[in-house]
C-alpha cells in the first residue's frame, strides 16, 4: 500500500497524511478538531487566533449552479470569536490526546512586534506544531490593518514574517491572498522574511449575488451586504494557477500547503502535482462534514498505487515542468475532433456550439453527402432547425406505426442525419466540440501529423526585432 | 360572460386521482436542470406541434416561468391539456436522447404542465394582434382541440373566428373523453376559457345538420373549419346490443366527467382493447365495479392500446380475457345481463370460433368500445369535400379540402390520432387561411 503519511513538511510538521482542515468554521474548537481526527484528518489549522470579534448574522452565501448547491461559496465571518485563553487551551487538550496529528495555529493579531511575539510564544507554548500568518481575510478584519491588508503589501508581509521568524521555534506558513495582480510578489517577501512555508489561496473577494425581490446583495445583514471571500469547488482553477505560479518561481517557491475548492481526491492529487506538500479542505466539509476524508484518503491511495508511486514525494510536482509560457508551445501541434457515430445520441450540441462559438466546422450534412471547405457551403444551424420545425410529424397511433416510429434508421442507434461531421480541413482543434458532448469518449481529439518539426513562437521570431511580427516563409 | 364550468365534485377528485402527480418547484428545477438543451431537438422534431421543448425547459430552469409558458402557448395553444393528455412515451419523451444513455428520459409532460398550471393560476391574458387587423372571418365547426387550435391561432393574428358546437360545453374529448386521472373537464375549460378571452367566439347548441345549414355558413364566413371529430362508436351488431345495460365506452367517460354516473357495482365487460376501451375499463373500476373484464377478439401482442395504458390496465386491476369475441346480450331478471361469447382463432387472417367455446359471463354493465364511426356523410353529400375511408382528404401542410372554401383538421381528417395531432391540424389550417387572406387583399 503506499504510504501517504508527510513527514517533516515545511520542516518540522508530521502528519498522518496529507490532508488538513483549513483554517474556518471546521476549525473552530477543540471538540470539533477532536472528531475531524477520528474521522480521518491528518491535520487542522485552528480557526484563526487573535483579540476576539463579534460576528453579524447571516454570515454565508453560495452560489448554486444548474440545480446543485454551492458551486461557490462566500462568507463574511471574522476570525475566533473565542478568546485566545480558550482557544489555546483547548489546543493543549488536543495536542495531548493526539501526538500524532498536525494542529497549526493560524494568527492574526494587530501589527506591531510586541502583539506577534505574544502570540506566537503562547500558540507554540500550547502545543502548536506549526504557525500559519492570516495574511489572507479579506472582509472585516483588512478594514483593521489585518488579514488581506498585510498580504497586500509585501513590505508588512516581509516584516511581520520576520518578526514572527524571530520568535517562532515551529514552521511559519504565510497564508497569501489571491486579491493581488501578481501572487508571487507576496510570496517572495515572505521568503525574504524567512518563511518555512506558504499555504494558498485564501478566499477571493467576492459578491455572490442579489436577491431579486429584495435587491439586497447576499448575505444579507438586515438589509446591507458586504463583500466577503469567495471559495469552494467554483475557485479550483484560479488557486491552481497560483500555485502553480509559486510553485514555479525560484524566488517564492517553499513547502506549500495548498487551499482552494478541493473536494475529492482527484482535486488533492492535482494540487500535489503541482508541488504543494499538503492540501487544506473546508468548504466541503462544510457541505458534507468531515466523513468525506474517507474517499481523500483512500482514493489518493488507489491512485498511487495503479501509477506505481510509493509515497507522495514520488509525484510531487511532476506536472509542474508541464507548464509553460504560451510562446514556448508546439505551433505545428495539429489535432482534429473525431465523432464516434457509434456513441452519438444525437443532441447536435457540437453543431451549435461550432457554428456559434467556435469555427463552423461542424455540420449536419452526412445524408446530402461530405462538403469540405468554407461556411457558405454548408447549410446554418437556422436553417436545419427551421427544416425540422417545418416538417409534419404525427403520433404513432397503430402499433405498425410506433415499431415504425421506434426502429432504428441506418446503422448506429442515432439516425444518420442527426450525427453531425466535422470537415477536418477547417477544424482548429480547440476542443469546444469535445466539451461541449455530454458522451464520454464520444467525441475525440486525434492528432494529425503536419510533418512539420515541432516550432514555438519564441523560436519563430527569435532574432527578429519585432516579437509580435508573424512568420514569413 | 365565461364559459359554462362544470361543478367541482369531491368524491370524483378523490376517486380519479391524477396518475402523474405534479412537479414541486424545486422537483421542477432540478428536473429542467437535467435536460442537456439539444440543438434542433428530438423532442420538438416529434411533437405534432413541435413546441420548442428545450426552450421552454431551459426558462423553467431559470425561474422564467411566464416565458416558459408563452413558448408552449407559441406553439400549442392547447398545451396545459396536452402536458397531460398526450402519451408522451411515443413523442417527445420517446425521443429523447437520454434513452440512448441508457438514462431517463426528461420529463417533459410534468415539466410542461408547471410551466402551463403557472400560466393559467396568474389569470394572464395572450396577447392578440388587434381585433379585426385582419379581414378574415371564419366559422370553426366542432369546438374540439383542432378548433379550437385554429380559432386561437386567427384570433391570435388579428382574424375573427367563430366555433360553432352542438353541445353545451365546449372541448371535445378534451372534456368530455380523455380519462379524468390525466385531463380533469374542469381544467379543459379552464384552458378554453383563455382562448375565449382571446376573442373567441363560441355558438352552443348549434348543430349543424343539414346542407341548408352549411349554405347559412358559408354566406355569412369566408372559410369553415371542419373540426367535426368522429361519430359515435361502432355498434357490436350483435343481438341484444339494444339492452339496458349496454353503454359505451365514450358515454360512460363523458358520463363519469359530468357527474351523470357516479357509481358502478358488480361485473362490467368492456368489449375492444383500443385506448379508450381501457379508459372506460379503469374508469369502471374507479368507479366501484368489483370485476372488470376487457374482452378482445385478438391477443395480447396484438392489442392497438399503447404500451403504458395496457400496463396502467393491470395495475387498476383490469382482467384481460383474450381471442373471446361477443356474439349476443341476454337480459336477466333483475338487471342481470348474460354476455355470451366464444373462443376464436385466426384461420387465413380471418376469425373463427372455434367450436364448443362458449362461455357466459354474468355481468351489470357491457361497455362497447370498438372504435368510432366517421360522421363525414354530410360533409361529403352538401359540401364537395373529398372523403376517403371515412376521412376527409386534406393537404397535410394546410388542412385544405377539394372545396376551396372549406378546410378540415383532427380526428375527422386524420382517422383519429391524439389531442396534440388535432391542434398541429387546425394551427396549419389557420395559417393556411390567413396567407390566402393576406394574398387576396394584398
Amino acid at each position: 500500500m503506499p504510504d501517504i503519511h508527510v513527514r517533516r513538511f515545511a520542516g518540522a510538521i508530521d502528519s498522518p497524511n496529507p490532508f488538513w482542515l483549513a483554517s474556518a468554521p471546521p476549525t473552530n474548537c477543540g471538540e470539533q478538531i477532536m472528531r475531524a481526527f477520528d474521522a480521518g484528518w491528518g491535520g487542522a489549522v485552528w480557526k484563526t487566533i487573535g483579540e476576539p470579534v463579534t460576528n453579524v448574522c447571516s454570515r454565508y452565501s453560495a452560489t448554486d449552479w444548474n440545480g446543485l448547491r454551492m458551486m461557490g461559496f462566500n462568507n463574511i465571518e471574522l476570525i475566533s470569536d473565542r478568546s485566545v485563553e480558550e482557544n489555546l487551551r483547548e489546543m493543549a487538550e488536543v495536542k495531548k490526546r493526539y501526538p500524532y496529528h498536525a494542529v497549526i495555529a493560524s494568527l492574526m493579531v494587530a501589527s506591531n512586534r510586541e502583539a506577534w511575539h505574544e502570540i506566537v510564544a503562547r500558540a507554540e507554548d500550547a502545543g502548536a506544531d506549526g504557525l500559519e500568518l492570516n495574511f489572507g481575510c479579506p472582509h472585516g478584519m483588512s478594514e483593521r490593518g489585518m488579514g488581506s491588508a498585510v498580504g497586500q503589501v509585501p513590505e508588512y508581509a516581509e516584516m511581520i514574517t520576520g518578526w514572527v521568524k524571530e520568535k517562532a521555534r515551529t514552521p511559519v506558513l504565510v497564508k497569501l491572498t489571491p486579491n493581488i495582480t501578481d501572487i508571487r510578489s507576496v510570496a517572495r517577501a515572505a521568503k525574504r522574511g524567512g518563511a518555512d512555508g506558504l499555504s494558498a489561496i485564501n478566499t477571493i473577494n467576492s459578491i455572490t449575488g442579489i436577491d431579486l425581490d429584495t435587491l439586497v446583495p447576499r448575505p444579507d445583514v438586515d438589509g446591507k451586504s458586504s463583500h466577503g471571500g469567495y471559495c469552494g469547488p467554483a475557485v479550483k482553477p484560479i488557486a491552481l494557477n497560483m500555485v502553480q505560479q509559486v510553485m514555479a518561481d525560484p524566488d517564492s517557491a517553499l513547502p506549500l500547503s495548498g487551499i482552494g475548492g478541493i473536494e475529492t481526491w482527484r482535486d488533492a492529487a492535482e494540487f500535489m502535482l503541482l508541488g504543494c506538500g499538503t492540501v487544506q479542505v473546508c468548504t466541503a466539509v462544510m457541505h458534507y462534514g468531515y466523513r468525506i476524508v474517507e474517499d481523500l484518503a483512500e482514493g489518493l491511495e488507489s491512485w498511487m498505487r495503479t501509477k506505481g508511486f510509493n509515497s507522495i514525494e514520488d509525484f510531487r510536482g511532476l506536472s509542474l515542468n508541464r507548464v509553460t509560457e504560451w510562446k514556448h508551445l508546439n505551433l505545428n501541434y495539429k489535432i482534429v475532433a473525431r465523432i464516434n457515430e457509434e456513441k452519438c445520441i444525437g443532441c447536435d450540441l457540437c453543431h451549435v456550439a461550432c457554428w456559434d462559438g467556435a469555427h463552423q466546422c461542424i455540420h449536419l450534412d452526412r445524408t446530402t453527402g461530405p462538403v469540405n471547405g468554407h461556411v457558405e457551403l454548408h447549410s446554418t444551424p437556422v436553417e436545419n432547425e427551421a427544416r425540422t420545425r417545418a416538417s409534419i410529424a404525427v403520433t404513432p397511433v397503430t402499433r405498425k406505426e410506433r415499431a415504425q416510429a421506434s426502429s432504428p434508421r441506418g446503422p448506429y442507434m442515432t439516425q444518420i442525419e442527426r450525427i453531425p461531421r466535422v470537415d477536418e480541413t477547417e477544424c482548429v482543434g480547440c476542443n469546444l466540440c469535445a466539451l461541449v458532448c455530454p458522451v464520454d469518449q464520444c467525441i475525440t481529439m486525434v492528432r494529425l501529423e503536419t510533418g512539420a518539426p515541432a516550432e514555438t513562437w519564441d523560436e519563430r521570431t527569435r532574432g527578429t526585432n519585432c516579437t509580435v511580427q508573424p512568420h514569413r516563409s | 360572460m365565461s364559459l359554462e364550468t362544470l361543478p367541482d365534485d369531491p368524491q370524483l377528485r378523490e376517486r380519479f386521482t391524477e396518475l402523474k402527480r405534479p412537479l414541486t418547484a424545486q422537483a421542477a428545477t432540478i428536473e429542467s436542470n437535467r435536460c442537456l438543451y439539444c440543438f434542433d431537438a428530438p423532442c420538438t422534431a416529434a411533437c405534432p406541434t413541435h413546441i420548442d421543448v428545450p426552450g421552454f425547459i431551459k426558462r423553467i430552469a431559470s425561474g422564467n416561468l411566464r416565458g416558459s409558458a408563452l413558448r408552449i402557448l407559441d406553439a400549442n395553444i392547447l398545451g396545459g391539456s396536452c402536458a397531460r393528455a398526450c402519451p408522451v412515451d411515443v413523442l417527445c419523451e420517446g425521443a429523447c436522447v437520454m434513452h440512448k444513455q441508457g438514462r431517463h428520459p426528461i420529463r417533459i409532460g410534468q415539466l410542461q404542465r408547471h410551466a402551463m398550471d403557472f400560466f393559467h393560476a396568474s389569470g394572464e391574458e395572450l396577447q392578440t394582434a388587434p381585433r379585426n387587423s385582419r379581414h378574415l372571418h371564419v366559422a370553426c365547426i366542432g369546438a374540439g382541440p383542432a378548433s379550437l387550435a385554429c380559432a386561437a391561432e386567427l384570433c391570435r393574428r388579428g382574424a375573427r373566428a367563430t366555433i360553432i358546437e352542438r353541445k353545451a360545453l365546449p372541448g371535445g374529448l378534451n372534456t368530455y373523453g380523455v380519462a379524468e386521472y390525466k385531463l380533469r373537464a374542469t381544467e379543459s375549460l379552464k384552458e378554453i376559457d383563455l382562448i375565449r378571452r382571446m376573442g373567441v367566439e363560441f355558438r352552443f347548441g348549434a348543430g349543424i345538420e343539414s346542407g341548408e345549414d352549411l349554405r347559412e355558413l358559408e354566406a355569412e364566413f369566408d372559410f369553415v373549419f371542419l373540426g367535426i371529430g368522429l361519430g359515435a362508436l361502432e355498434q357490436l351488431s350483435i343481438p341484444g346490443e339494444e339492452n339496458e345495460g349496454v353503454m359505451n365506452a365514450l358515454e360512460l367517460i363523458a358520463g363519469y366527467k359530468t357527474g351523470r354516473i357516479r357509481e358502478l357495482a358488480g361485473t362490467v365487460v368492456v368489449i375492444g382493447a383500443g385506448n379508450t376501451a381501457i379508459d372506460a375499463a379503469n374508469a369502471a373500476r374507479r368507479l366501484g365495479a368489483e370485476t372488470v373484464y376487457l374482452l378482445y377478439r385478438r391477443g395480447e401482442s396484438d392489442i392497438p392500446a399503447f404500451d403504458f395504458e395496457y400496463e396502467h390496465a393491470k395495475v387498476e386491476g383490469v382482467q384481460f380475457l383474450w381471442r373471446r369475441q361477443a356474439v349476443a346480450i341476454r337480459k336477466e331478471e333483475h338487471g342481470v345481463l348474460m354476455l355470451d361469447t366464444v373462443q376464436v382463432r385466426e384461420v387465413d387472417r380471418t376469425l373463427q370460433p372455434i367450436p364448443e367455446s362458449r362461455q357466459t359471463i354474468a355481468c351489470h354493465l357491457v361497455v362497447p368500445a370498438i372504435g368510432q364511426s366517421p360522421i363525414t356523410d354530410l360533409m361529403r353529400d352538401c359540401c364537395n369535400v373529398e372523403v376517403r375511408d371515412g376521412r376527409i382528404v386534406t393537404d397535410r401542410v394546410t388542412g385544405k379540402t377539394r372545396n376551396p372554401r372549406y378546410f378540415a383538421g383532427g380526428d375527422c381528417a386524420n382517422g383519429g390520432r391524439e389531442v396534440v395531432d388535432a391542434v398541429a391540424d387546425g394551427k396549419r389550417s389557420a395559417l393556411a387561411m390567413l396567407e390566402i387572406a393576406e394574398t387576396v387583399y394584398a
